[in-house]
């Protein structure tokens, strides 16, 4: 793996430039000139000023200004680390509640199994973008702006970790039938080795491989949820910018030539996913896993 | 003139770094209508050897020197357009496993019309015909109803009787088998194998017969190739081969048949394992596993010579000889047959 | 067959009524439809009279019952913003939504095939590589930049092609409106539909090719070499057959995914569609369309699977559809 890795000139570069993201975002705090959830360091007479390299910009703000005053630098470094946490946070809970349903529908079988996988067809076909915008609206209707606005973060690591489960149940699922039949298993339910025992300590390690491809995969697929949901005004707040919010606030400025509110962090986001897809790629081809089709 | 003559014949595999030699300087003849077995273990060739006739071997193979007549013409020069028009008409091939050689999605009756029609201008009416008294040969019944049945809902040993009436469907010069019946189960094997001998007997067809069982090759055909490791070993008439193997391999082969040892004896089995093909020792393939060894097998590899009736690879066939008597060998074809 | 028709309309229905569910409860708990109705300056008393009146007091179960009675007969409640039932609004914006939805999946069953079929026959050459690459660029940009992209290119640099809105339409068939009559409907229409196709399409642009190499390299194919069937037959006959049924199990579930990018196409070119009218409704807590768009688009998820299902069974001899309804 490590050879197959030093060979691909993609993988190396999609691997430095998703740490590159990775560290600067998860050291906004540090790096950052300012504070873009802090109200009393943002002025209004600082809006849409452009970036460094074009006439008329100001020294303090690399990247320019959004329509608030707040410097884009900034609040893109904010925006992507919140972007980088939902996704991964959705992830992990969508790889929990998988790993744990594909367990069991794997292992008990019968018609707990088939109940479990139709669900999960079920589920697949209610896509999760779809099942995210009606609850976020509902939610958002319901408990008002406000509410919504300081608890945004959990509700879509919670809607996009819990529409996403399927992906995982079924490949557990499959790898679980595949190594049931294996005389490994037999042997240690022979030993007298419990059930949960059997399938946390022998299956689950074969299903290690596909879970780690998936989530790649899914990782990008969440961000790309969440800047959607952010970008429809479901998601993060303006006050609290995700990337897909960042670009959703810029969209409004298109037509009066201030482009770059909205390019910027959308070039950030496309660079993010992308060097996500490209790694997932790449381990699919090297590690080579059965991943459920269909 | 021979049908099949192949000389010299070398394939290679590329790898990412190198290339591997599968078949390594092969030559024999198939006179028309001859049945000819290749023998050996997984591994040995046999398959790439099918393949290489039919040049269809897939990337990354592909073959690197040689010849391969076949009526008069050299396979590994031909444009695809004209090998093409040989395969499935005058070359038919029969693959190992029938459950996944039929295309599930396709009839069988348009898996047969079509190999006609790629090769003959008949409209489906007529493609139709043939094929249904092509079924019957192989013992089909109701054959009109096969036609509009799909794989899926025929059993192994049916779909290995229509892949057999597909080889037979433009009446071809050759045949090449490629372990038509170990994906079957036991009890039909027999009955595929004496269905597949029957009709190359009656039609005249020239098969090539690639197994891993002595006793298949001693039943169906008249001479015989013994593979290791990309090389023939031991080459001549079936009957010989079996009676009195000369190379240590094909005789430690026949002599690990269940048939040559008496009840409550082990097995006799030849120890260790073949190379893989890439690692093939220096000097003799074979030698890392010959109990007749001597230092030179290890350097230098073996010409084929001829000795007694057959042709054999071996540096040490003489002396390996001298002294054994092959008269105890005598009667072994019938032995294994039975 | 038949067995496996009613199987599969008994799931459909069982799904619709988790929806009508779901809806319920979310008309019941999301507003005050009284408040909606009376405004507030009516005394306590006279609101309690008025939910007796209306059912309000009675049981959920009472309440459910009454709202699946009415939905059936297409009563979805009366839109407090349009003051119009809910179901006309949303059937009035179906076509809009529909003739997107429409337009993108031509480009994503027209380009996807062919352009997956040759890069998994000639997955080395140069063309191939490319378009590899672009794929796995297009699956990385959400629908919505696309969108923003587009518009920023070709409508306010270059002006080639409107930003918003559907343009001049024309009546059809009574009631639907079509974009696909006029030079104005096609110039408003083809960008939304790019923008709508532009993550999906890469997506089983790669699939397919995926599969396809896959197939390519079974026994059957190899043996319909050896029987000398032409090159294009064995693509596309042998080969694209046994391509697509993994394909049309992925498209049903796509679906889905498909619905939800209208919204987000929609609200990024302002067509007025389903997707543009739900978020204005979500802005306006106009209960009785969410839940009607709720009702709708999950009937047009379970009727598309149901029939997605049924072809899958059709196309695919080895899935034997009387034994399944068994």
């Amino acid at each position: 793996m490590a050879y197959s890795f030093r060979r691909n000139p993609v993988a190396i570069v999609s691997l430095t430039v998703f740490a590159l993201i990775a560290v600067l975002s998860f050291c906004a705090p540090l790096i950052a000139p300012f504070d873009p959830y802090d109200p009393g360091q943002i002025d209004i007479m600082n809006s849409e000023y452009p970036p460094l390299w074009v006439n008329g910009a100001d020294a303090q703000f690399m990247l320019g200004t959004d329509d608030q005053g707040r410097d884009l630098w900034s609040t893109i470094l904010y925006g992507t680390r919140l972007s980088l946490l939902i996704g991964i946070c959705a992830v992990a809970l969508q790889a929990f509640l998988g790993i744990s349903i594909g367990l069991i529908a794997g292992y008990v079988g019968g018609r707990i199994d088939s109940l479990l996988m139709r669900l999960a067809d079920i589920q697949l076909s209610f896509s999760t973008l779809m099942v995210a915008i009606i609850f976020l609206a509902v939610t958002q209707a319901m408990f008002g702006s406000e509410t919504f606005n300081q608890y945004a973060v959990y509700f879509l690591i919670a809607v996009i970790g819990v529409a996403e489960w399927p992906q995982y149940a079924r490949t557990v699922r499959a790898t679980v039938l595949a190594e049931k039949k294996k005389e490994y298993v037999d042997s240690a339910r022979v030993l007298g080795f419990g059930p949960g025992r059997i399938m946390v300590r022998h299956i689950l390690p074969n299903s290690l491989t596909p879970i780690f491809v998936i989530s790649t995969v899914q990782v990008a697929n969440a961000i790309i949820s969440e800047a959607s949901l952010s970008f429809l005004g479901l998601g993060m707040p303006p006050s609290q910018p995700s990337l897909g919010s960042l670009i959703s606030s810029g969209f409004d400025y298109i037509f009066s030539g201030s482009w770059r509110i909205t390019a910027i962090p959308g070039i950030v986001l496309v660079v993010l996913v992308l060097v996500i897809n490209l790694l997932g790629d790449w381990l699919r081809d090297a590690l080579n896993p059965k991943l459920y089709k269909g | 003139m021979s049908l099949l003559s192949v000389r010299d014949l070398s394939v290679k595999f590329a790898m990412r770094d190198t290339t591997v030699t599968a078949l390594d300087q092969i030559s024999f003849d198939l006179a028309k209508g001859e049945r000819l077995g290749i023998v050996g273990e997984s591994g040995a060739g046999k398959s790439i050897t099918g393949f290489a006739l039919m040049n269809l071997l897939s990337r990354p193979g592909f073959v690197d020197k040689g010849k391969i007549m076949f009526q008069g013409d050299d396979i590994v020069q031909m444009p695809e357009a004209r090998m093409r028009n040989i395969r499935g008409n005058q070359m038919a091939m029969i693959f190992q496993d029938p459950m996944v050689t039929l295309n599930p999605v396709l009839t069988i009756g348009q898996q047969m019309v079509e190999t006609l029609q790629a090769h003959r201008k008949l409209s489906k009416a007529e493609a139709e015909q043939i094929a249904i008294v092509k079924l019957r040969e192989v013992y089909i019944p109701s054959p009109e109803e096969r036609l509009k049945q799909y794989p899926h809902e025929l059993s192994g040993g049916m779909r290995q009787r229509i892949i057999i009436a597909i080889a037979l469907l433009l009446d071809p010069q050759l045949i090449i088998a490629d372990e038509p019946t170990t994906a079957l189960d036991v009890t039909i094997q027999a009955d595929i194998m004496e269905l597949l001998l029957e009709l190359c007997q009656s039609n005249k067809v020239g098969l090539i017969l690639i197994t891993h069982d002595l006793g298949v090759v001693s039943q169906m055909t008249e001479r015989t190739l013994v593979m290791y490791a990309g090389r023939i070993i031991e080459a001549g008439r079936t009957r010989e081969i079996i009676n009195d193997p000369q190379h240590p391999y094909t005789q430690g082969l026949i002599n690990a048949l269940p048939q040559q040892t008496k009840p409550g004896q082990r097995l006799k089995q030849i120890p260790g394992n073949m190379p893989s093909l890439t690692a093939i020792p220096a000097g003799c393939p074979f030698s890392p596993r010959c109990e007749f060894v001597k230092p030179h097998c290890l350097t230098e590899a073996p010409k084929t010579v001829q000795y007694a009736h057959v042709e054999v690879a071996c540096h040490e066939v003489n002396r390996l000889h001298s002294s054994t008597d092959s008269i105890t060998q005598s009667d072994k074809a019938e032995e294994i047959q039975a | 067959m038949f067995a496996y028709l009613v199987k599969r309309v008994f799931q459909a229905i069982a799904v619709m009524f988790v929806i009508s569910l779901i809806g319920f409860a979310i008309q019941d708990n999301l507003g005050d439809p009284l408040r909606e109705l009376v405004g507030q300056s009516v005394s306590e008393e006279v609101r309690q009279e008025l939910r007796d009146e209306r059912g309000l007091n009675d049981s959920f179960m009472t309440q459910y019952l009454r709202f699946a009675g009415n939905a059936r007969r297409g009563d979805l409640g009366t839109s407090y913003f349009f003051k119009e039932p809910a179901l006309d609004v949303i059937l009035k914006k179906l076509p809009a939504t529909m003739e997107l939805v429409l337009g993108a999946t031509i480009i994503i069953i027209g380009l996807s095939i062919p352009v997956g079929v040759y890069t998994a026959i000639y997955p080395n050459t140069i063309i191939s590589r490319l378009i590899m690459g672009i794929s796995i660029i297009g699956i990385s940009i959400p629908v919505f930049l696309t969108a923003i992209l587009m518009i920023y290119v070709f409508s306010v640099e270059y002006g080639w092609f409107p930003s918003y809105g559907r343009g001049d339409v024309v009546h059809v068939f009574g009631y639907w409106e079509t974009n696909f009559a006029t030079v104005d409907g096609w110039m408003h229409i083809l960008l939304p539909s790019i923008a709508l196709a532009s993550i999906m399409l890469p997506l089983f642009v790669r699939l397919i090719r995926a599969e396809m190499m896959e197939v390519l390299q079974s026994e059957y194919v190899k043996y319909a070499k050896a029987k000398g069937i032409r090159p294009w037959r064995i693509y596309f006959v042998h080969a694209l057959k046994n391509t697509l049924l993994p394909v049309i199990t992925v498209g049903g579930v796509q679906i889905g995914t498909m619905v939800a990018d209208t919204i987000l196409t929609e609200t990024v070119f302002q067509w007025p569609g389903m997707g543009f009218m739900f978020l204005e409704a979500v802005n306006r807590v106009d209960t009785p369309l969410i839940v009607a768009y709720l009702i709708v688009v999950g009937f047009i998820f379970v009727v598309t699977n149901t029939i997605v299902d049924l072809i899958y069974g059709l196309v695919n001899p080895t899935v034997n559809l009387a034994r399944m309804g068994a």
